[in-house]
This record gives structure tokens, sequence and C-alpha cells, in this order.
């Protein structure tokens, strides 16, 4: 099944997203496709590379990061949302880019399930 | 714009549905739901809008924000005939809990039993809820 993901929540005040990466990985180990990950509301904040959690924690802007650059995902940030919440292309993490709502439009229209992740 | 061309050109027309079950102000789902919701018209989708719970309270008439030092942004609302939006479902339950009706909303919308709109849920593509 091809799968498109909306996670709305950053990396940490809620688990949102690291549900999503969860089943993101899941989908592609039993062999399925992901046409896209969008990032709205806060969880643009996943994209951020300034952000240092302590050594004893998951980073997850890391680890959307390298389950980027495995399978080769599009990491796509709503540009209306990372803007007003500083979120750059200086500071985008490897993977990531900016990019508007038409691509989490045109995600529901191609994937099968648009699956979404927030509070 | 590069991406209208792209989905001008695919032609499909998939049923997007928006569930507002938050405030208004307070947090910035409203605002940015609000956003996504004219993006699919945009893209000339078949969307519909659905506000329950807390939800309810973005359509409410008379939205005084100054003391709280945000936009009102429902006038907004009004916007979403132009963008040919026309399905708005309004929970009853949720309205009838907050002591409101559909006179005290600043657009015209279809009050439906929570019963009736699983069914209209359970008939959509795409389900966006924040």
């Amino acid at each position: 099944m091809k799968f498109g993901i909306l996670v709305n929540e950053g990396p940490f005040t809620h688990q949102a997203s690291d549900t999503a990466y969860q089943f993101t990985k899941a989908a592609l180990e039993k062999g399925h496709e992901i046409h896209r990950v969008f990032f709205y509301h806060d969880g643009v904040n996943n994209a951020n590379k300034l952000s240092e959690p302590q050594s004893d924690d998951r980073n997850l802007v890391r680890l959307w990061s390298d389950l980027g650059k495995e399978h080769d995902l599009d990491l796509v940030v709503c540009v209306a949302a990372a803007l007003r919440r500083g979120i750059k292309d200086e500071i985008l993490a490897e993977g990531f880019h900016i990019s508007g709502l038409g691509q989490l439009i045109e995600s529901g229209i191609q994937a099968d399930r648009l699956v979404v992740f927030g509070d | 714009m590069h991406e209208e061309d792209e989905f001008g050109e695919s032609g499909v027309v998939k049923r997007f549905m928006y569930v507002n079950r938050k405030a208004p102000y307070g947090t910035i789902y409203a605002l940015e739901c609000l956003e996504m919701i004219l993006i699919a018209a945009a893209f000339d989708q078949d969307v519909s809008v659905v506000f329950a719970d807390d939800g309810v309270y973005q359509l409410k008439k008379g939205q005084d924000t100054k003391a709280v030092n945000m936009k009102n942004f429902s006038p907004t609302y009004r916007a979403l005939d132009d963008y040919d939006v026309e399905k708005i479902y309004v929970e009853k339950e949720s309205l009838e809990a907050r002591g409101l009706s559909a006179d005290d909303l600043v657009i015209p919308v279809e009050v439906v039993a929570a019963a009736d709109l699983v069914e209209i849920m359970a008939a959509q593509d795409v389900v966006l809820s924040s």
C-alpha cells in the first residue's frame, strides 16, 4: 500500500512524531511505500537540526533524517507553518525540504491512505 | 503555480474532510486547519468541513479577540463559499451542549447528529482532524 504521512506535532511535547516515525519505519519494513511525510503545525520542529536532546534521549530529528536518507523519503516541511516558527532552509536537517501545503493535498490524492499523527 | 498545474493535469478529485475539534484561540490548530481547507479547495478537491466539540466555537458570531491579542479570523470562514466549499457540518450534540444554535454562527451550516456524521465521514477518501 502507498501511505501518505502527516505529522502535526513537534518531537517533545507530544508522542505523535515518535508514533509516526515508528509507523513509517514499520510500513517500510513490511514493504509498503511511503509517498511523502508532511510536517505541519508544530510538526515542522522535527526538521530543526539545531535541536539538541540530552544524550540519553532519542534524537527524533536525526532519526527522521536517517530514515529519509535510507529510504529516499520525501520529507516536506510546510512553508507557512515553518516560517512563523523560525524554521528556515539554513537550519533544516539533512533530507528535509520546505514546500507548500499543496504537497499535502497531493499526498492525499496520490496515496492510498493518508495517516494523520497529532494531538 | 507549478503545483496547481501538476494537479490540474492529473484531474483526480478526492473527498477531503476536515474535522475541527478545538476552540479557535488558545492553540493554533483552528487557524492552521483553515489554511489547509482553503488550499484543498484551491486544488479543486471535494472538500467538506466538520465542526465538533469546542470546534463549534470557531464559527461563533461576535468574537472579540482584542483582550487576548489575537487576530479574529472568524470572518475568513465566509470565504469558504467563494472557494465552493459548501458542505459544512456542525455536530448537533456539540452545539446543544454549548447552548448554541445555527443562528449563532457566522456562516450557514448543516446541523447533523453524531450518528449521521459517522456515515458522512465513512464516505470520505481523506479525513484530516485537528
